[in-house]
């Protein structure tokens, strides 16, 4: 049968991006373990609403660990507890009767809070938008197997693209660093043959816009690594590097 | 309403190839004049956006969500179909359009299947060039698997993470445009009402999620691709904010609304766990090739098994009944989707169901394990079996999974011609939001397939021939400042400021937890008449209750997710009533839609092709009139009306 469970939240609350914002406290009853953290807060919401009172806003979506919207730190850790886990995905089973819980939204200034647990992410996607793309029109493509690639290449450009672009690894960097966000869309587009014609431009305009943005040096803490929800690997980090130094280099003597 | 679909003359294997060429261009110096509204960044809108924009239009791109990037499209797992013939298994463009429309039970366009499957192969061509990381074989090539509902297989896939990579594809052709400034992304923005000059679509309203600013959108059309509308069941598969506020608010301006009652239930989800469920979470149907499914034989050791009495494994042999292998003997576990969902509730509706909650049936991978090992099995399955251990805290080498129907797809939407127009000239629609391409049921990976066609190959030719008709003399030619936007700008602000005023006692999620209860039961997997006329009624008298007693906290300035939540439940109200309505018109069995009163001996659909093989589309005559019903009679040249039969 279905076990329950009593907790205490301590919650961020802010207004506005304007305003500052503090923890408030809040007991929970019931609470099945069977459960997902998202489940949880949309109990404590519908009895914050039923006492009039503004439910915590934040950001999910899918609700299955894909769609990278979800986006808290739970007791300290981005996307709590579970290894390779999202907060979504997060069961309650994972947590204990009587237990406190901490939750506050993405801390990178970068990332302003908009309202309580949601933050805004915007930079990554004009990180995207300097050159995380293939240029290519509609209708303009090669049949698909004229270019065989080898099935490690395909896998590793897999390894890379799984991200989810939730930001975690931002939050949980010591520096703010979006070195492993930045680096797995490049390691993805790189590897494959298709975006090798546009690789030194993107290896340098994706990281020159990243640092524009305001996101701190990677450091090779490897915070970043621990946390993502996907298992991107620090290796990413390191060809990143390579990709990058190489762009610079060939940049002196020749536009890329 | 006009509902000519336009379908070119000809044989239906030239059909789009002459259309195409009849069709009206606009001059490239020209189409910079333009100026084109795109709703929703999925598969279908995210690629239209980028190609239109590619061709030289200005476009205006919208989603709620806080990044194109997340559009649910993202959470498609399985793979995209096409017709590459790569196995060399017998393949064409042919095959698949016949598979289409039969897996669709008869109930689809023929000239719209067949240019599905014509483009199909563009797409991978297209996907390949993006950069998108198929599965690949160790020669390089492409690789491909089966799935349900053909005999050849064709599904390209990237791991369990295929709408992921397609729609990252799209996005990034996407980012790429804002990058050029050619597309403006609107993110945190929900449409709430379009807005028609002399009868065209000529814009939308949006508000600002975040900062909750009411505001006008020109354009020279609208292209809706703003998804499907499953969450009206409350639980589903789909995303959280999954709506049908924009479909509903266009046919309430005029589009017709498609056959609302075709909707997908898939077998093999994870039971509801209890009361504080918020989602239902799909298992790929690939467990099905080596899963069997059973319930027990006696409701008392079915009971046993719900109190924690028993467990599955307790259960001898001969007390266990896998009814899917008595009744389908030939395509036994591997049966229909439709056919699966149905036989599970069957299960459970005698009581023998072995969750918690009533609500589920074992999927027990032992005996595979026990002929293949388990290293085999976890080669197979093991990144589901993880996903599955993570949600129920259960090991599924060791104990049965159990799993039941959940609502995942909706083939209805708002009508279209063969231009993915509606009956609201200048207003085209996409992917899950139309109801074009899948009859009364879709096949697995066919969804991904539809709304890449859409996007990148069908509408950046229609919409420029739309455009094209109506002269380069009218592009930019309507403002915010007509007077139709006002007037609609007015209401939707009415409406938010009514939500708010009403101040009473329940909380919208609790309506829309209502409103799915009565759904499920009424027009879920089985309908009947007498249960859909009493769901209708219920649906209307919970609509009163919820504009005399819903509770919407906070205001209308900033970020406010009980507002965003009143509004789309308001629309998933009438909506289901319509749905409800659909149902009960449709007096045969077909697809995804059941009706009890028509079954065969054995209980199989059936199907009633001389009354019923027309598209039922709705027209909106006011908020307390019923609808008016429409006919798009189907006419089957290419495909030879049959029974599925899957004994």
């Amino acid at each position: 049968m279905e076990k329950t469970m009593n907790l205490t939240l301590k919650v961020w609350r802010q207004k506005n991006a304007a305003t500052d914002g503090q923890f408030v406290e809040y007991p929970l009853k019931d609470v099945s373990e069977d459960s997902s953290f998202l489940e949880m807060l949309d109990i404590l919401n519908e009895e914050l609403v039923e006492q009039g009172k503004e439910p915590v806003a934040f950001d999910h979506d899918c609700r299955e660990g894909i769609c990278g919207t979800c986006s808290m730190t739970i007791n300290g850790t981005a996307h709590g507890p579970q290894r390779a886990t999202t907060a979504c995905q997060l069961h309650m089973r994972h947590f204990h009767d009587g237990q406190t819980i901490t939750i506050e939204p993405w801390r990178a200034k970068p990332f302003p809070v908009m309202k309580d647990l949601i933050v805004d992410r915007t930079p990554f996607d004009r990180i995207m938008q300097a050159g995380g793309f293939i240029t290519g029109r509609a209708g303009s493509a090669v049949e698909a197997n004229a270019m065989p690639i080898p099935k490690g290449t395909a896998d590793y450009a897999m390894d890379a693209a799984a991200c989810i672009g939730c930001g975690a690894c931002v939050a949980a960097c010591p520096n703010a660093s979006a070195m492993l966000f930045t680096a797995a869309k490049v390691a993805h587009m790189n590897s494959l043959p298709q975006g090798k014609p546009e690789k030194d431009r993107r290896a340098l305009a994706m990281v020159t816009t990243m640092d524009g943005e305001g996101f701190g040096g990677c450091t090779n803490i490897g915070e970043c690594e621990a946390v993502c929800p996907k298992e991107i690997s620090l290796d990413m980090i390191a060809q990143l590097n390579r990709d990058y130094a190489a762009a610079q280099v060939k940049s002196f003597f020749k536009a890329v | 309403m006009n509902l000519d679909a336009k379908i070119p003359e000809g044989p239906i294997a030239e059909k789009w190839s002459k259309h195409k060429v009849k069709m009206k261009l606009v001059n490239p110096a020209n189409r910079r004049k333009y100026h084109i509204i795109v709703v929703g960044s999925g598969l279908a809108g995210g690629a239209a956006a980028a190609s239109l924009a590619e061709q030289g239009y200005n476009v205006s791109c919208f989603c709620y969500q806080d990044s194109p990037r997340r559009a649910h499209s993202i959470a498609a797992q399985g793979g995209i179909n096409a017709a590459k013939n790569y196995q060399n298994d017998g393949d064409s463009v042919y095959r698949l359009f016949y598979d289409t429309v039969k897996g669709g039970d008869y109930r689809a366009r023929e000239a719209n299947v067949y240019r599905l499957a014509e483009v199909s192969n563009n797409i991978i061509d297209q996907c390949v060039a993006s950069g998108v990381p198929f599965a690949r074989e160790y020669g390089g090539q492409l690789a491909n698997r089966s799935f349900g509902g053909a005999q050849v297989a064709r599904t390209f896939y990237a791991r369990g993470q295929t709408g992921q990579q397609l729609l990252l594809g799209a996005y990034s052709s996407l980012s790429r445009q804002i990058g050029l400034g050619k597309v403006t992304m609107y993110n945190r923005h929900e449409m709430l009402d379009v807005v028609k000059v002399d009868g065209h679509a000529k814009g939308i309203i949006v508000r600002n999620m975040a900062t909750g600013e009411v505001s006008r959108h020109a354009g020279d059309c609208v292209v809706l691709a703003t998804g499907g509308y499953g969450n009206v069941f409350f639980l589903s598969t789909n995303a959280q904010g999954c709506n049908v506020t924009a479909a509903y608010r266009a046919y309430k301006r005029g589009a017709g609304f498609a056959n609302p009652c075709y909707t997908q239930i898939h077998p093999t989800c994870i039971p509801v766990h209890g009361e504080q469920q918020s989602k239902l979470t799909l298992m790929s149907e690939s467990l099905r090739n080596d899963g069997r499914v059973w319930v027990p034989k006696s409701a008392e050791t079915a009971q046993k098994i719900r109190e924690g009495k028993l467990s599955g494994n307790d259960v001898p042999e001969d007390e266990r009944d896998y009814f899917l292998e008595r009744k389908y003997p030939s395509f036994g576990n591997l049966a229909p989707r439709d056919i699966s969902s149905r036989a599970a509730k069957e299960a459970c509706d005698e009581g023998r169901g072995i969750a918690a909650t009533g609500l589920g049936v074992f999927l027990d991978f032992r005996d595979a394990i026990k002929r293949d090992g388990r290293k085999a099995i976890e080669e197979r399955y093991g990144n589901l079996f993880d996903m599955y251990e993570c949600i129920t805290g259960d090991n599924p080498y060791q104990v049965p999974m159990m799993i039941f129907p959940a609502v995942h797809y909706t083939m209805g939407g708002l009508w279209v011609d063969y231009n993915l127009e509606s009956t609201i000239p200048g207003m085209f629609v996409g992917g899950e939001a139309n109801f074009s391409d899948h009859g009364a049921n879709r096949l697995g990976a066919s969804a991904l397939m539809q709304g890449l066609a859409d996007g990148y190959f069908v509408l950046p030719y229609t919409v420029g021939n739309y455009l094209g008709e109506q002269g380069v003399a009218a592009a930019g030619q309507i403002t915010t400042e007509h007077p139709a936007f006002a007037e609609v700008e007015a209401d939707v602000k009415a409406r938010i400021d009514k939500l708010l005023s009403i101040n009473g006692t329940e909380s919208p999620r609790s309506f829309h937890k209502r409103l799915g209860q009565i759904i499920w039961e009424k027009c879920g997997m089985a309908r009947s008449k007498a249960g859909l006329q009493e769901a209708i009624q219920e649906v209307q008298a919970l609509r009163k209750e919820f504009w005399e007693n819903v509770r919407v906290v906070g205001d209308a300035d900033g970020i406010n997710p009980e507002l965003e939540k009143a509004g789309r439940v308001a629309d998933f109200m009438e909506f289901g009533e319509l749905m409800c309505r659909d149902a009960l018109m449709r007096e045969e069995s077909c697809g995804g839609h059941f009706r009890v009163e028509h079954q065969t001996e054995e209980g199989e659909a059936k199907r009633d092709d001389e009354n019923f093989s027309f598209v039922g589309v709705w027209e909106y005559l006011g908020d307390d009139a019923e609808p008016g019903l429409h006919r798009e009679s189907l006419i089957y040249e290419n495909v030879k009306l049959a029974t599925r039969s899957y004994k």
